[in-house]
């Protein structure tokens, strides 16, 4: 490897400005203060261009690259929160569809470019990876010179080095002990060689932004490790009252796991009661006091077959409130929401519509209708057509948007003994339609309704990697921010004692920290450079 | 110096790079935790068919088998019905068979459908889509080919023309 002997003796590698031993400046035209962010130390990527390994590793090393990263993350990262998120829209719902029909061609786009699923896409994934990559490089390549030029410095610096520095000065006849005593007072770590002196505190606060990174490092593994097999499940589960459901990703070679919802529970706070009256007589509308899901957990046996009725094994049952998860294994059930009064069952009577006399009364599921209601007496109903979500299509024809009964309508055929033939009727909610002169007619008779209870299933391994990554990313933080790297050099030149100092942030107290050392020796106070020359 | 700097700067990136794409690997196949692939087994099933009989899927080992996921509410599942009941009538005698799992739909809905278009396969009846769930069905419809060792050797999303089902069935034809 070529290096750079300075005239001091040290060698220092190609493409060093300033000497990592006395400061010299090894070319002509270096400026000093500018140099001084890395020690004017080489950043090793500028000086090796051979390799295609070597490109990539110069393109990742420039922190201009990674702030784009950053800025494109962050523009990505917001266009994801414009419309809902996949996992956020109606389950049962085809999301193509769906974006389009709910928020115009705007919609369509996000959906086609993939918006929907940002976070977990595999763009945005190559990008999070990309400033990985980007934070990990641009650290070694700085941190690694850095670190060495800091333990490599000596007492005695170059003359240019010391002329050059912002703060400076020319003194005659000082007492080097005293400095000597004050900066130690002050917490200065003193080191002396040949009568000249260097005084350095802090030096920690240096390697704040490179503990920082360590942070968002392990942070960005702990978000890479959500999508291992196993560390993380995030999946919502509807389940209807008195109803059985699966719990996703919760099978195993153990079995799967079920869930049943015993009773949804929805309490308001009472606005007649006194100790909430004057609380709540500002507020419109009622306001939520619980939301409840109490719910029965089971298990199938471990060789059961997907479709089949399951077998299942009662483990126990529990509670679910906001914040109140439902615990077992690694899992936890959280109340998510909900949705009250799903139609369930709906009833009719047939009447003769001249006499309003009735004929029987059928109830029919919503969720499983009956193809024959027979009433008695030769009186019977037959459902021809059943349209769980009712909508006319383009061709106005009678159809259905999906399988959810939100609006349901039937094509009924009714049986008498007067009318042995049938009549029929399309019957949906407000709507009553017959082919023909009817003599019967089904009126309506009632609806029974059922909540819905929707719960987060939650797995998560990583929380903890992330939350350490997040408190290694703070102390970072607070390292380089809270403290400073200080250092004044003292040097005896023939008959004159030169003094020069630096810091890398908050110059104010470090010349608070001159001044006291002026007042205490003969040194003459430091002039600032950058003041003298505005 | 030289070599030494090259492997290491070659060995971090590919470490990294191996990462990353193992990451969108998982993202991709592993999100739903159950995305049914080609190449995979087909995973067991029991459902109840539309006229009440029980369908197993291993009982079809030894036959290729045209999986189709579909609801009568879908416009694309309803335009393909028809390809597939003429080109099951070909294809039986050959060995395949179609299944034409229904996603949580009523007996009512279904069989008005399938009289309508003298469907004559099974149609299994996945009330509570647990085999939905299985084969990590996103849209319908959705069809699975599976071979007669029970293999996944095929998957699509698209609404097929009759062209493409004729090629689907000859693939897995045993």
């Amino acid at each position: 490897m070529q290096t750079i002997t300075c005239e001091c003796g040290h060698s220092n590698p190609y493409g060093t400005s300033l000497c990592q031993a006395c400061g010299k400046p090894l070319e002509n035209d270096v400026e000093v203060l500018s140099s001084m962010r890395y020690e004017g130390s080489a950043r090793r990527s500028q000086t090796y261009k051979k390799t295609i390994v070597d490109h990539i590793w110069n393109f990742f090393s420039s922190v201009r690259v990674g702030v784009w990263l950053i800025v494109i993350i962050l523009v990505a990262a917001a266009i994801g929160t414009i419309f809902p998120q996949e996992t956020f829209i109606p389950p049962n719902v085809d999301p193509a569809s769906h974006y389009e029909s709910e928020y115009g061609t705007l919609g369509l786009i996000y959906y086609l470019l993939g918006f929907h699923n940002l976070y977990g896409s595999w763009w945005f994934i190559i990008l999070l990876g990309m400033l990985g990559l980007s934070i990990i490089i641009a650290s070694l390549d700085r941190g690694i010179p850095l670190y060495k030029a800091l333990k490599t410095q000596r007492v005695t610096r170059h003359d240019q080095f010391m002329k050059n520095q912002r703060l400076f000065s020319v003194s005659k006849e000082v007492e080097i002990e005293e400095v000597k005593y004050t900066l130690e007072s002050l917490r200065y770590k003193v080191r002396e060689e040949n009568g000249n002196l260097f005084a350095e505190k802090g030096r920690f606060s240096r390697w704040g932004a490179y503990v920082n990174h360590v942070g968002l490092i392990i942070f960005l593994t702990g978000g890479m490790l959500r999508f291992f097999p196993g560390m993380y499940v995030d999946d919502v589960l509807w389940v209807r009252e008195g109803e059985k459901a699966s719990i996703p990703g919760t099978k195993s070679d153990e079995g799967q796991y079920y869930l049943e919802n015993n009773e949804f529970i929805l309490e308001m706070y009472d606005k007649e009661e006194k100790k909430f009256n004057s609380a709540l007589s500002s507020v419109d509308g009622e306001v939520a006091k619980n939301y409840q899901s109490n719910v029965t957990l089971y298990k199938t046996e471990p060789n059961h077959t997907i479709g089949e009725e399951p077998e299942l094994i009662k483990v126990k049952d529990g509670e679910i409130r906001v914040n109140e998860p439902f615990k077992f294994d690694s899992f936890a059930l959280y109340q998510t929401d909900f949705k009250l009064n799903e139609f369930n069952k709906m009833s009719f009577e047939l009447e003769e519509k001249s006499t309003g006399k009735k004929f029987g009364k059928l109830t029919v599921d919503l969720h499983e209708p009956e193809k024959k209601y027979d009433l008695g007496n030769g009186y019977r109903v037959e459902i021809e057509e059943y349209f769980p979500n009712f909508i006319l299509n383009e061709q106005k024809q009678p159809s259905t948007i999906n399988n959810l009964p939100d609006n349901p309508a039937f094509v009924f055929s009714m049986y008498s003994p007067q009318t042995p033939k049938g009549e029929k009727a399309f019957v949906g909610i407000q709507k009553n339609i017959e082919a023909g002169e009817n003599k019967f007619k089904m009126s309506f008779a009632g609806i029974e309704t059922k909540d819905l209870t929707a719960l987060t299933v939650r797995k998560d391994h990583t929380l903890w990697i992330i939350a350490l990554g997040g408190i290694i990313f703070m102390i970072g933080v607070t390292q380089g921010l809270y403290w400073n790297y200080r250092r004044i050099w003292i040097k005896q030149n023939q008959e004159e004692v030169w003094a020069a100092a630096h810091t890398n942030k908050n110059w104010y107290g470090l010349k608070k920290d001159l001044e006291f050392l002026a007042d205490k020796s003969n040194l003459m106070p430091l002039a600032d450079k950058e003041v003298n020359s505005k | 110096m030289k070599k030494k700097r090259f492997w290491f700067r070659s060995a971090l990136l590919a470490i990294l790079v191996i990462a990353i794409g193992y990451t969108i690997y998982n993202s991709i196949y592993e999100d739903s935790g159950t995305y049914i692939k080609k190449g995979d087994k087909a995973p067991n099933f029991v459902l109840t068919d539309l006229n009440g009989n029980r369908v197993e899927l291993e009982d079809y080992r030894g036959k290729g088998v045209f999986l189709n996921f579909w609801g009568t509410w879908c416009k694309p599942c309803e335009r393909e019905m028809p390809y597939m009941q003429r080109q099951y009538e070909t294809y039986k005698k050959q060995g395949v068979e179609i299944l034409a799992v229904n996603v949580s739909e009523t007996n009512v809905s279904v069989k008005n459908f399938a009289d309508r278009y003298r469907l004559s396969f099974p149609i299994p009846m996945d009330k509570q889509r647990e085999v939905t769930k299985a084969y990590g069905i996103g849209p319908i419809p959705t069809t699975i080919l599976i071979d007669k060792n029970g293999k996944v050797v095929g998957r699509t999303s698209e609404s097929l023309s009759e062209e493409k089902i004729i090629s689907f069935m000859e693939k897995i034809k045993p």
